[in-house]
């Protein structure tokens, strides 16, 4: 079943801060399935764009839809895991349970699954906040799948986590993707980027420099920047 | 010294009429706070995550009350329920309920206003995650109580040693009356008034026992917060 | 919030109690320990359960005037016969006595002792530029001092904050003040006796006629508060007027020393003995 908030459509998407162009108008169409991985040096506009797509930035102008919908009316068939997660002052348990009461009430063996997915069944009734940071996103991962979302955003989820956590979440994206989940993932790590991408948007200067499938990308990349970016040449 | 070794003395005798004033200021002011903290902790919290045109106005309202002096409170609250005020009706003036109520007003803002930057701090941690799964209002206001829990405790008790600590209200509208309405500070009033100054000073050592009590549970909540990363 | 209001009326609610009524007093009937003599008595008699809110007598009489005081128990006849008459009070009543004193450091550094008046007491307090601790909080005892500067012809008011030390506060913080800084200061003989923290200050001049200190005793009018206790505190103000009262007023003594001589029968008191 693909998710029901494809295609998104961005157009002409612009954001200033100060009196620099952060998002310097940004068209892309999002038609297809899998996992989209945004690329693009330090500053181009990545994690901006991901927070449009969500709903926490209003941009200054242009137009965002998913499917039929608006960002602020998709926001509940949204999920979306931040670089550092941001976890409540309880157990794990109590975390999952309060990201979806309904489900708590209804279905408790279902947190339960949810904690296993994530290999941390048996910390349960730890404080969320004592665990490791690679633990702490895999509990957000799990907290961010529960609501079942059709589009699910990462933004460097994986960034600077020990290896085992980020296989664990790698392979959960792509279990999700396969359920028909709309993945979108924000990351710096080639090597991630080539395990997981069905297509890359590369984006440098606030703009879509490039939208390729994954193996065309990495394989031969149209713009000059994007090649300078693969061979390492570009750092900022 | 002697002061020292007479509260001491008044202490271990279980003096009968040191524990009734002592234990009608706990009972008072542990109203008051409970009162209080059932307005000021929501109030606080609401504005720290609520957006609205005269924001920053209220927090500033907020933090100059905590100003106030408890005089002028005590004044307010003697012309709201003096016999001939407003709530005359209701009887309260001279009562303990008076005193309750001068303390739930002195201390209202200061819990709202101290529980507002611990919120608005949590705020800044929380707003995206809360944004991104969904949670506002109700749900977002009692989420940030619970998880501010420990620091907002010790704002708690900040608020419970003012409102025990306090003299100027309570004297005003509770009226020092023997048996009815004379707490500590009333008592030390009176008794330095007496120029009973070693029963005085000892009934002030006494309130400062008490008030020690309170901080090292304070810092109490604080490590144990620290050491759980409930902080 | 109105709920709220309510659940702490019921915590504590003692006022609406039939027999319990709330006197509006001076601080030296409290401070030299009177009521904490008389009332037990007086429940024992009668029943009634008397809650003293010891103030000024000029605060005594603005909050009897909000109503918020069954009876009054003060010091300044001028100014309680105006109550009655301005129709707040019931009527008034001679209850006791006993006089002011002027107390001051032992050495005495202004030579009061030798003084024959009052006036010329406090005419070499300012010659000898010492100090006096004023109550400056229009209480009974205030209002009779400055009727004493009056009656000498000198403005203390020009002194004020230099030798002349208003403090604002009873008569207790004021001789606290007194006694501290060595200064002179009025007091009613009463507060004196029972005051635990004389150091070395002492009475210097007492036993003259303008420094007699009369007590009444006055109902608050329930036309005008329609919430007051009048039968409670008709029954308070009798008893007190009666021989049982005045007999247990007359037999309160501290160190000794009988504090209030009462006068209930002498509603002229033009020419009262001082001791």
């Amino acid at each position: 079943m693909p998710s029901p908030l494809l295609p998104i459509r961005i157009s002409d998407l612009r954001l200033v801060k100060g009196d620099r162009a952060v998002l310097a108008g940004i068209n892309l169409t999002i038609g297809e399935p899998g996992i989209t991985v945004i690329m693009g040096p330090n500053g181009a506009g990545k994690t901006l764009l991901l927070r449009c797509l969500h709903g926490l930035i209003k941009p200054d102008q242009g137009q965002i839809t998913l499917g039929q919908l608006s960002v602020t009316d998709s926001r509940d068939q949204q999920a979306m895991v931040f670089q550092h997660p941001v976890l409540l002052r309880r157990t794990a348990l109590q975390n999952l349970a309060f990201a979806v009461p309904e489900i708590a009430r209804s279905e408790p063996q279902r947190l339960l699954r949810a904690l296993e997915s994530v290999h941390l069944a048996d910390r349960a009734d730890q404080p969320a906040r004592m665990m490791s940071g690679g633990e702490q996103q895999r509990l957000a991962l799990a907290r961010a799948l529960l609501s079942k979302p059709a589009l699910l955003l990462l933004d460097e989820a994986t960034a600077s986590l020990d290896p085992a956590s980020v296989l664990l979440i790698e392979s959960l994206v792509k279990t999700q993707s396969a359920q028909g989940t709309k993945v979108i993932l924000v990351s710096h790590d080639q090597g991630q980027a080539r395990r997981l991408a069905d297509d890359v948007v590369f984006i440098s200067g606030g703009q879509v420099a490039e939208q390729s499938p994954a193996n065309q990308f990495f394989t031969a990349p149209e713009t000059p920047v994007a090649k300078a970016y693969l061979a390492g040449e570009i750092l900022l | 010294m002697n002061a020292l070794a007479e509260a001491f003395r008044l202490i271990i005798t279980l003096d009968a009429d040191l524990f009734e004033i002592l234990w009608l200021s706990i009972r008072v002011s542990l109203i008051a706070l409970a009162i209080s903290a059932v307005i000021s902790l929501p109030l606080g919290t609401w504005l720290a995550i609520t957006k609205f045109p005269g924001r920053k106005f209220c927090i500033l309202v907020l933090n100059a009350l905590m100003g106030m002096p408890p005089v002028v409170v005590g004044l307010l609250v003697y012309l709201l329920l003096s016999r001939s005020g407003p709530l005359g009706w209701m009887g309260l003036l001279y009562t303990p309920s008076a005193m309750i109520i001068a303390q739930a007003v002195l201390i209202t803002p200061i819990i709202a206003a101290l529980s507002n930057q611990v919120i608005e701090n949590l705020h800044q941690e929380y707003r995206d995650t809360f944004y991104s799964m969904g949670v506002t209002g109700r749900r977002a206001v009692v989420a940030y109580l619970v998880d501010a829990r420990y620091a907002l405790t010790t704002c708690i008790l900040a608020g419970f040693g003012r409102a025990i600590a306090e003299v100027g209200a309570v004297i005003i509208v509770g009226g020092n009356i023997d048996h009815l309405t004379r707490v500590m500070t009333t008592a030390i009033a009176l008794e330095t008034s007496k120029g009973n100054l070693t029963l005085a000073l000892s009934l002030g050592t006494v309130l400062l026992v008490l008030s020690l009590l309170i901080n090292a549970l304070v810092i109490g909540v604080r490590e144990y917060a620290a050491k759980r990363q409930y902080a | 919030m109105k709920h709220l209001v309510l659940l702490i009326a019921l915590t504590f609610s003692t006022q609406t109690l039939a027999d319990t009524i709330i006197v509006q007093s001076t601080t030296s009937t409290q401070n030299s320990g009177l009521y904490d003599y008389l009332l037990p008595i007086l429940k024992k008699d009668t029943g009634v359960q008397v809650n003293i809110v010891a103030v000024g007598t000029g605060q005594a009489i603005n909050n009897a005037m909000r109503c918020d005081g069954d009876m009054l128990l003060v010091h300044a006849r001028s100014v309680e016969e105006t109550f009655v008459a301005e129709g707040y009070g019931e009527y008034r009543r001679n209850l006791m006595y006993n006089d002011f004193v002027i107390i001051g450091p032992e050495a005495d550094p202004a030579n009061v002792a030798g003084s024959r008046d009052v006036n010329e007491v406090l005419l070499r307090i300012v010659q000898a530029g010492a100090k006096f601790a004023s109550r400056g909080d229009d209480s009974g005892t205030h209002k009779k001092e400055r009727s004493l500067w009056q009656a000498a012809a000198i403005d203390p008011d020009t002194g004020s904050g230099q030798w002349y030390l208003e403090t604002g506060s009873g008569m207790g913080a004021t001789l606290n003040t007194g006694v501290s800084l060595g200064a002179y200061v009025m007091t009613d003989r009463a507060t004196w006796i029972a005051f635990a923290n004389k150091q070395d200050s002492t009475i210097l001049f007492e036993g003259k006629p303008a420094l007699f200190n009369q007590y009444g005793v006055i109902p608050v009018n329930a036309d005008k508060c329609p919430n007051v206790n009048r039968e409670a505190a008709e029954t308070f103000t009798q008893w007190l007027l009666s021989e049982t009262g005045q007999a247990a007023i007359g037999s309160y003594q501290v160190e000794g020393k009988q504090l209030f001589f009462p006068n209930a029968n002498d509603n002229l008191n033009s020419s009262i003995e001082l001791k």
